[in-house]
């Protein structure tokens, strides 16, 4: 287990999960970026043989507890998003950034839309599309971000 | 697979309460992330209170002892009030009246929903805060707490879309219930009949009427009192008297009973 430096993952998740309940303006909140959803694409695209829907369901139900949410939304969200970049993972790494960036997209928009349905089961009302823009926020931060974990999960040897 | 026991959760969450004890007892793992996240700005606060010169101190003493003078004269008329009060309530062989203890509190953490107007404050069951306390600020009602973890609690703010409150107006005791709308400075009078005495300005307090908040809290201010003939109900805007998003303590009322003879 520590020759293989799993620590780093549970060491984003955790940084994914401080960011997404860090404080932000008012105005602000509805382009809060879906890290978590960043980082369960990231890690089942980087090692799809050992991490998978159970991981990004784990990491959805810590979301539920921590940001205080229906308690399985972001862990029905999560997985099915998990699995959904399970089926393309060979794709995603052989596009180019920007391709990577709108499949990104995508892929968070499905994310968001299976929260707006539990968002809206609970009786909360979301005005237009305004639950994708955290879809576009977490693409945009997708070119930025992950060329960095790459490279730090790879002088990690994280495996 | 995991899909369907996501599914299930979410249901049972959403329809049944069988699983607030859980969330209960695992709010205290979630604290310790909003009280990392907020670390910034306590730094800066901290900063602010450190770095301040002799004269600003100076100022601010003087200051807060004038209004201790002025607070102390108000409480004196006020233990009178208060007696006659009593005598009065005796006299119509009312309900024994409710003694309050209030708890400070701090803000830790906002719920990142902004669908939801949650605030996560750092005291709970352990310090006597119970589900369904109010929460107020020095200048009115913010809230109530709708989970009592172990050491923090999850108040749900009067402006949320899904909170209302029994309200009265002060000047004449007309009755209402104010309505969050989600907006964090706009509260909504439901059923008001047109005809009602209710103008701008009027203060609203809580009426007590749920059971819930205590009476007589200040609630919020009219705004704006549209009549329109057309339409059954009055259409009034109220501005909420606690400052929602910028209490950084906030008190929790804590009912028990009066003790008589005491204080």
């Amino acid at each position: 287990m520590d020759a293989h430096n799993r620590w780093f993952i549970l060491f984003t998740v955790v940084v994914a999960l401080l960011l997404a309940v860090m404080p932000l303006p008012t105005d602000w909140l509805w382009f809060r970026p879906a890290f978590c959803a960043l980082l369960v694409i990231f890690w089942t695209t980087r090692m799809p043989q050992e991490l998978g829907v159970g991981f990004a369901w784990m990491v959805g139900l810590a979301e539920d507890l921590v940001t205080g949410a229906t308690l399985g939304a972001h862990a029905l969200s999560l997985a099915v998003l998990a699995y959904f970049s399970l089926l393309t993972y060979r794709r995603t790494r052989a596009f180019n950034p920007g391709q990577q960036l709108m499949w990104v997209f995508v892929l968070v928009g499905i994310n968001q839309l299976l929260g707006n349905w539990v968002h809206s089961l609970a009786g909360k009302s979301v005005p237009g599309l305004t639950f994708l823009w955290p879809a576009l926020t977490t693409a945009v931060l997708w070119p930025l971000i992950t060329p960095w974990l790459h490279r730090t999960a790879s002088s990690l040897r994280v495996r | 697979m995991l899909g369907l026991v996501a599914t299930a959760l979410i249901l049972i969450n959403l329809y049944t309460d069988w699983l607030n004890p859980v969330r209960e007892r695992l709010a205290s793992l979630a604290a310790p992330f909003y009280w990392l996240t907020g670390t910034p700005s306590r730094v800066g606060d901290w900063a602010g209170e450190q770095w301040r010169t002799r004269d600003e101190l100076l100022e601010e003493n003087s200051r807060l002892k004038h209004q201790v003078m002025l607070l102390e004269q108000q409480a004196q008329l006020l233990a009178a009030v208060r007696a006659e009060n009593t005598q009065l309530k005796e006299l119509m062989n009312s309900a024994e009246s409710v003694n309050q203890r209030v708890l400070v509190a701090q803000v830790i953490g906002v719920s990142p929903d902004p669908l939801e107007h949650v605030l996560i404050i750092d005291k709970g069951r352990s310090d006597g805060v119970v589900q369904g306390a109010a929460i107020m600020d020095a200048s009115g009602l913010l809230g109530q707490v709708i989970e009592a973890g172990d050491f923090s609690s999850r108040v749900l703010l009067i402006t949320d879309a899904n909170h209302a409150l029994p309200v009265q107006v002060l000047r004449n005791s007309v009755r209402a219930v104010a309505e969050g709308t989600g907006d964090l400075y706009r509260l909504k009078l439901r059923h008001l009949a047109n005809t009602s005495d209710i103008r701008e300005g009027d203060l609203l307090l809580s009426s007590g009427l749920g059971g819930r908040f205590p009476a007589g809290y200040p609630v919020g201010e009219v705004i704006s009192v549209k009549r329109d003939p057309g339409r059954a109900f009055a259409e009034v805007d109220v501005e909420p008297r606690g400052r929602m998003n910028r209490s950084r303590f906030v008190l929790a009322v804590l009912n028990a009973p009066i003790d008589e003879g005491q204080d």
